[in-house]
């Protein structure tokens, strides 16, 4: 199977790889997927505590390339936002933009409910409301 | 020496044809292009004679007599003849089957199909290291017991079964032993006659002969074995396979069989002595372990396992440069890992992280020099990346993480 051009170029220089402190208060950590299941995703998000932007992220991904580059380009949407503009992001946006083949939906998937993780890790931290899942995967 | 990329290590997948076997084939195409059942014609006769000299090789290769050699498309088609044939030819005497859950899906689909004709079958389990367990195999016999079929090599971990003990099994209790020689046959010494082998099935394409053509190998003599036409037709092959013989390829097929037969044992010892030393460098990467027995096996195969990296991941660090197997089907559809490599009892995280190697004629040592590196430096690069790494790392138990399974 031919990967996409944007595929590669994440796969190959991976945006935001690393760990940020999940004991912080203002840290969201979200880990997701299973390594049976051939993925697992950590997302991390650091959340500026008085604007409420989210001024940092970082990933781990165990997986193929898409699931990679999904997690790779997550981190990259996510700097910057605040935590209900993250919380909007589609898997769909990240099929589009990476031009993911069908078989390869999941890794985006995965992608999305790792930030949705990370968010409510962090919200649970400062006392918020966990988000409710709208869409059944 | 130069490097020419991409590097080919998926020999078990298929060969390059050896240009010695093109050479040999050229000719009938166009110039000598008869049919070999033509008798009244000297194109007829040509395309026999040649025929008659490639089965006098393939024959040879394996210790077998000329009249026991049923040429066929390949491997797949000439399983299909054995298992399916012998069910029918020997359906008075019984209707058990015997195979194992490593085969290759060209045996296990065609005994799932006959267990839908009223066929039974048992699916021995393999040992952690691949080999059968013969004391299992000699209790699976029953009065209804008519064919034990397990494979000579296995295609993903090269495990090569005790074929001479299972044979011996085998013929203590009156059942028929076939086995699929495919990845074998050309790369080690396999002798019908001295192993005790009643049919066996391979393939040119797996030994730098041409596709679409292999061959069933079936016993004349102690005991005459038999199987029914799975095709039907003008009674080609001693009524055991229909169709026009396609000679240019049988006679490739031949060539290449002497080519092996030629080579073999400096090509063991050389592949052999690339492949441990493509092993030895691999093992050196942390938590990497080899899948299957390490003394039974083919020389020119390893399949290794690199914990907390995931094995389709793990190909695209390099895929331009080297043609490679991952042990899981991930790049199939499927996204299931190795059904052979689950049968070894390995988690489905192990079988994840799997890469075959497959090492052959062409393959040279600046190539594995090259593969070391390449393999090295992603697998290193992606644990940098993987949350599991760094997990196991800071000594978390991955196995008590309750994990969202999708």
């Amino acid at each position: 199977m031919a990967y996409s051009e944007k595929v590669i170029d994440h796969y190959s220089n991976p945006k935001n790889v690393g760990t940020l402190d999940k004991n912080s208060k203002n840290v969201g950590t979200g880990l997701v997927g299973a390594p049976e299941c051939g993925d697992v995703m950590r997302l991390q998000i650091e959340v500026d505590e008085v604007t409420g932007i989210i001024k940092d992220a970082k990933f781990k991904t165990f997986g193929c390339g898409s699931a990679i580059a999904s997690s790779s380009l997550a981190t990259e949407w996510l700097k910057g936002k605040s935590i209900d503009e993250a919380g909007a992001i589609d898997n769909m946006d990240i099929v589009e933009e990476l031009n993911l083949p069908p078989v390869k939906i999941h890794c985006s998937v995965l992608a999305e409910d790792a930030i949705k993780s990370a968010i409510n890790d962090y919200r649970v931290k400062n006392g918020l409301p966990e988000l409710v899942e709208e869409k059944a995967h | 020496m130069e490097l020419k990329f991409p590097i080919y290590l998926d020999n078990n997948a298929t060969t390059p044809m050896d240009q010695r076997v093109l050479d040999t084939m050229l000719p009938y195409f166009v110039e000598k292009f008869g049919n070999a059942a033509s008798r009244n014609h000297s194109f007829g006769w040509v395309a026999e004679e040649a025929v008659d000299y490639a089965r006098e090789q393939v024959a040879k290769l394996i210790g077998a007599d000329p009249k026991e050699i049923i040429f066929t498309s390949g491997a797949t088609e000439a399983n299909n003849l054995a298992i399916k044939g012998v069910f029918e030819m020997y359906a008075s005497k019984g209707n058990h089957i015997i195979t194992c859950t490593t085969e290759h899906k060209a045996i296990l689909d065609t005994c799932k199909h006959l267990e839908k004709q009223g066929g039974a079958v048992t699916y021995l389990q393999v040992q952690p290291d691949g080999l059968i367990d013969l004391a299992e195999l000699e209790k699976a016999i029953t009065p209804k017991t008519i064919l034990i079929t397990i494979m000579y090599g296995n295609n993903e971990i090269g495990v090569v079964q005790p074929i001479r003990e299972i044979a011996a099994i085998a013929k203590k209790h009156g059942v028929l032993f076939f086995t699929d020689g495919t990845q074998a046959v050309g790369k080690i010494p396999v002798d019908v006659l001295a192993d005790g082998i009643d049919l066996m099935s391979f393939s040119g394409h797996k030994m730098y002969g041409p596709k679409g053509v292999g061959c069933l190998y079936v016993r004349r003599k102690n005991p005459r074995v038999k199987v029914t036409a799975q095709m039907d037709g003008g009674g080609h092959e001693r009524g055991m396979r229909s169709g026009t013989l396609n000679v240019p390829g049988i006679v490739g097929f031949g060539r290449a069989c002497e080519l092996c037969m030629q080579e073999m044992d400096a090509e063991a010892v050389r592949l052999s002595a690339m492949r441990d030393r493509l092993e030895a460098a691999l093992t050196q990467i942390d938590e990497s372990y080899v899948n299957g027995n390490i003394q039974h096996r083919l020389p020119h195969v390893a399949n290794i396992s690199f914990k907390y990296v995931e094995g389709e991941g793990l190909l695209m660090g390099f895929n331009k440069q080297i043609a490679l197997s991952s042990g899981s089907a991930c790049t199939s559809a499927s996204l299931e890992p190795s059904y052979v490599l689950k049968s070894l009892g390995l988690g489905d995280d192990l079988a994840h992280s799997s890469l075959r190697f497959g090492l052959g004629r062409f393959t040279t040592d600046a190539e594995i020099d090259y593969t070391i590196k390449a393999i090295t430096e992603t697998v290193l690069k992606l644990r940098e990346m993987s949350p599991l790494w760094e997990m196991f790392k800071e000594g978390i138990d991955l196995d008590k993480i309750e994990w969202a399974h999708h």
